[in-house]
C-alpha cells in the first residue's frame, strides 16, 4: 500500500445503514480497505454479516430505505480522484461509473438476466452507453466476448434468450457483459455460489486469466475459505459490519489472529485431510442485528470472552499488511503460532 | 461381518417428457439409468455428483418417494429377510417406511408453515400406533433434546426457527420413527458453514447412538471425506466410481472423480493442486452420448470411449474393493 498510484479503489470508514420500521440496522458499521491494481481482495463471513451491502454501497445500488451515512469511497478514474458517495445515485457521473469503470457480477445469474431480451442485447447495452461503437461493431465485440468466455457458437448464441443457457453458461454471460467496458474494478458477489464445482473451477480460471491480461482489481465476495485459498491476494474477514481480521491471503489464512477467523477455518472439513481432522461448530447464531452485543460483535460467541470485550475493539495494526479487531490477540496470536 | 441393509439391482427411474397438443411422449429423461449398489449396516455411504447427475433421485427412488421404472430395491432385516421393495403395494410398503427415513435438503420449505412443530411431527407416531398423546409429546420432546433443542420448542411455529434449527428438526422428524436407515439429501447444503459443522457433529453422534446407517446425498466432496465410509461417485444417472472413502482421495480411477476433486478449492494453502478443468456442462440426460456418457469433457478420451459403454469393474486399491468403470484403467480386473 506504499504506492498510491497502485489503489484502485480506496474506502474509509464506510457505515451504510438501513432503517426498517422505525428501526436501524447498521448493516456496515465502520468499514476500511484498499483495492489494488491487478489483485483479488475476498470479502469473507456468514450470511447477514454486510458484504453485498458493502458491495452495493460501491456500486450505490442500494436499496431507497437504506443510505451511505458516513465515510468515503475514493476511486482512481485516470488522474482524478473521484468520492463516489458524494455522487448523486442516479446521476450522469455515477451512471458514467457504473457498468464502464465498476462492474458488478451478481449471485444468482438467473435473475440477474432478464429474460425477455437476448443474451446479446443485454450485452451490447452497456456497449451502446459507454462507447462510441457502431451498431455492427457493439455486435461483433459481443461475440467475441462471449467467444473469450468459452462459449460454444457465439454466433449463435448471442441471439438466444437467458432460458436456452444453462447455469454455467449464464454466469459467464454475466460475466460477458461485466467486462465490456473493461472496467477497472470488478466486484463479484458470491459468483459461483449457485453453481456446481466443475463449472466454478472454469469461472475462477476466466476471473484469473482477466486479472492477470487486464490488470483488473477484483473484490471477490465470498462465504467459503476454500475459494479464498485459491483466489485471493488480499482478504477482508466481515462479521456483523465490521471487517475483523485483515490482511494478505498468508496473514490470514496461515496466522489467523481473530478468533472469528480461525473458527470460520476450523469449521469446514478439508479436502485431503480424511476421517480423524477435528471440525469444531462456532456456538450460537449470529445475532440479531436489531439486537446487537454491546461491545464486540463477536463476543458472545467466543471462546476468549472476558469483561474487555464489552467495548468495541479497535484495529490494530500487527505488521504492515495485517491487521486485527480484537482485545485478545496477543494471547490468541501466541497460543496458535 | 458386514451385513446388508439394502441391495439396488439395476435401478432405473426414466421420466417421460411430453410435448404437443396430445401431450406425446417424445423422449426420456434417464435420470437413474442402472444403479447397481449395496448399502450395509452402520455404515456412512456418500452419494456424490454435480447437479443433475440424479444422485436426489436415486435416494427418492429408494423410499419409493418416485416409483423406479426398472430394477429392484432389496431391504434385508436384521433377521435376514429380504423383501423387494418395488413390487409391493402401497400400503404393504408402510412397515418400511418407518425404517427408511429420509431428511430433506431445504430445510425452509420441507415443514408446514400453519403446523406447529410437535403438529408435525406427531403424524407419523399416529400412524405408527402410538395412541396417547402424552406418550407422542414425550417421544417428541426427547428427541428435540437429542439435538440439543428445547422440550418446550414442539409448540412453536416453524417460522419461529433459524435455518440451522429448522433442519434440526428435520432430523427430529426422520427419528422419530427409530428407522434403520436415513437418506440425507444435502443434509447441510443449504446453511451457513458454522451452522453446517454443527449438524454434521450432530449426525455423526446421533449415528453412534441410535446405530444408524446414513445415505449421504452431497455435491460437497470435502463432507463426504469427513463424514463417509465409502463414497459412490454419480454421473448422468450412472456410478462411474464407488470405493472405500480414503481411496477416493488417494488412489482416484475415474477421470471424473480426478476432475471433481480438483476443482474443489481447499482452504489450506500448503495444499494447492492444479485445477483440471473440464469443458462444458453436464450433458443432457434427456440424450446423453453415445459410448461412455463422460467422454466429450473427458480430458483423456481416446476413441474407444465415443462407442463403447463402459461397466463398473472391480479392483483393489490398498487392498480394499474399489469400483469404476473406465476403458482406461491400468490395474488387473478382480473377480
Amino acid at each position: 500500500m506504499e504506492d498510491k498510484n497502485n489503489i484502485a479503489l480506496s474506502v474509509r470508514d464506510l457505515k451504510t445503514f438501513f432503517y426498517t420500521n422505525n428501526r436501524c440496522n447498521k448493516a456496515v458499521n465502520g468499514v476500511s480497505f484498499d483495492v489494488e491494481k491487478g489483485k483479488t481482495l475476498c470479502i469473507v463471513g456468514e450470511s447477514g454479516c454486510g458484504k453485498s451491502v458493502t458491495a452495493a454501497t460501491i456500486m450505490q445500488l442500494l436499496p431507497t430505505l437504506s443510505r451511505i451515512e458516513e465515510g468515503e469511497i475514493k476511486f482512481q478514474k485516470d488522474d482524478k480522484i473521484i468520492n463516489i458517495e458524494k455522487l448523486e445515485k442516479n446521476g450522469k457521473e455515477m451512471r458514467e461509473i457504473r457498468g464502464s469503470d465498476i462492474a458488478m457480477i451478481f449471485q444468482d445469474p438467473m435473475t440477474a438476466l432478464n429474460p425477455v431480451y437476448t443474451v446479446g442485447f443485454q450485452i451490447s447495452e452497456n456497449l451502446k452507453y459507454h462507447t462510441n461503437l457502431s451498431k455492427k461493431e457493439i455486435r461483433e465485440k459481443c461475440i467475441s466476448l462471449l467467444n473469450d468466455m468459452g462459449i460454444p457458437l457465439p454466433e449463435k448464441r448471442v441471439d438466444e434468450y437467458p432460458h436456452s443457457y444453462s447455469g454455467g453458461m449464464r454466469q459467464r454471460a454475466m460475466i460477458a457483459m461485466a467486462m465490456a467496458c473493461n472496467p477497472k474494478i470488478l466486484i463479484a458477489d458470491e459468483p459461483t455460489t449457485a453453481l456446481d464445482v466443475t463449472i466454478q473451477a472454469q469461472i475462477f480460471e476466466l476471473m484469473d486469466k482477466l486479472k492477470k491480461e487486464n490488470d483488473t482489481a477484483i473484490i471477490l465476495i465470498t462465504h467459503d475459505m476454500g475459494v479464498v485459498a485459491e483466489l485471493a491476494d488480499n482478504v477482508a474477514v466481515m462479521y456483523m459490519g465490521n471487517i475483523v481480521e485483515a490482511g494478505t491471503a498468508d496473514d490470514v489464512l496461515r496466522r489467523p489472529t481473530h478468533p472469528y477467523t480461525k473458527a470460520l477455518l476450523e469449521s469446514v472439513p478439508v479436502l485431503g485431510r480424511g476421517k480423524n481432522q477435528d471440525i469444531n461448530p462456532i456456538k450460537g447464531s449470529t445475532p440479531d442485528p436489531y439486537n446487537r452485543p454491546i461491545g464486540c460483535q463477536f463476543a458472545p460467541r467466543c471462546n476468549w470472552q472476558t469483561e474487555s470485550c464489552d467495548v468495541m475493539p479497535e484495529i490494530t495494526q500487527i505488521n504492515e499488511t495485517h491487521q486485527v479487531r480484537c482485545h485478545k490477540y496477543e494471547q490468541f496470536f501466541e497460543k496458535y503460532k | 461381518m458386514k451385513k446388508e441393509i439394502l441391495k439396488l439391482r439395476g435401478v432405473k427411474v426414466h421420466f417421460p417428457v411430453q410435448a404437443g397438443v396430445f401431450n406425446r411422449v417424445v423422449g426420456h429423461v434417464l435420470a437413474v439409468d442402472g444403479v447397481d449398489l449395496d448399502i450395509f449396516r452402520g455404515e456412512v455411504l456418500g452419494l456424490a455428483g454435480e447437479s443433475g447427475c440424479g444422485k436426489t433421485t436415486l435416494g427418492k427412488a429408494i423410499l419409493r418417494l418416485v416409483e423406479p421404472t426398472d430394477g429392484e430395491v432389496k431391504y434385508i432385516s436384521q433377521d435376514d429377510d429380504e423383501t423387494e421393495l418395488t413390487s409391493l403395494e402401497k400400503k404393504d410398503m408402510d412397515p418400511f417406511r418407518k425404517k427408511l427415513q429420509i431428511v430433506f435438503q431445504d430445510p425452509h420449505s420441507s415443514l408446514n408453515p400453519s403446523f406447529t412443530i410437535f403438529g408435525s411431527l406427531q403424524d407419523p407416531l399416529k400412524k405408527f400406533g402410538i395412541k396417547s398423546k402424552e406418550e407422542r409429546r414425550k417421544i417428541i420432546g426427547d428427541l428435540l433434546e437429542a439435538v440439543n433443542m428445547r422440550r418446550e420448542y414442539m409448540d412453536r411455529y416453524p417460522h419461529e426457527f433459524s435455518g440451522g434449527q429448522r433442519q434440526r428438526i428435520g432430523i427430529v422428524r426422520a427419528l422419530c420413527l427409530e428407522p434403520e436407515l436415513i437418506v440425507c439429501d444435502e443434509a447441510v447444503s443449504a446453511l451457513d458453514v458454522s451452522i453446517q459443522a454443527q449438524v454434521l457433529k450432530l449426525l455423526m453422534q446421533l449415528k453412534k447412538e441410535k446405530n444408524l446407517t446414513y445415505l449421504f446425498i452431497t455435491h460437497d466432496l470435502s463432507v463426504t471425506e469427513y463424514l463417509c465410509d465409502r463414497i459412490a461417485v454419480m454421473y448422468l444417472g450412472r456410478i462411474v466410481e464407488l470405493c472405500d472413502s480414503e481411496d477416493l482421495y488417494n488412489n482416484t480411477l475415474h477421470p471424473y472423480s480426478e476432475a471433481l476433486i480438483s476443482a474443489i478449492p481447499v482452504a489450506d494453502l500448503d495444499k494447492q493442486t492444479k485445477r483440471i478443468v473440464l469443458e462444458g456442462d453436464v450433458p443432457s440426460p434427456v440424450n446423453p452420448p453415445k459410448g461412455c456418457p463422460f467422454h466429450p469433457r473427458c480430458p483423456k478420451a481416446t476413441d474407444i470411449c465415443k462407442t463403447e459403454v463402459p461397466t463398473l469393474k472391480k479392483y483393489s486399491t490398498n487392498g480394499n474393493e474399489h469400483y469404476a468403470s473406465c476403458h482406461l484403467i491400468d490395474l488387473p480386473e478382480i473377480s
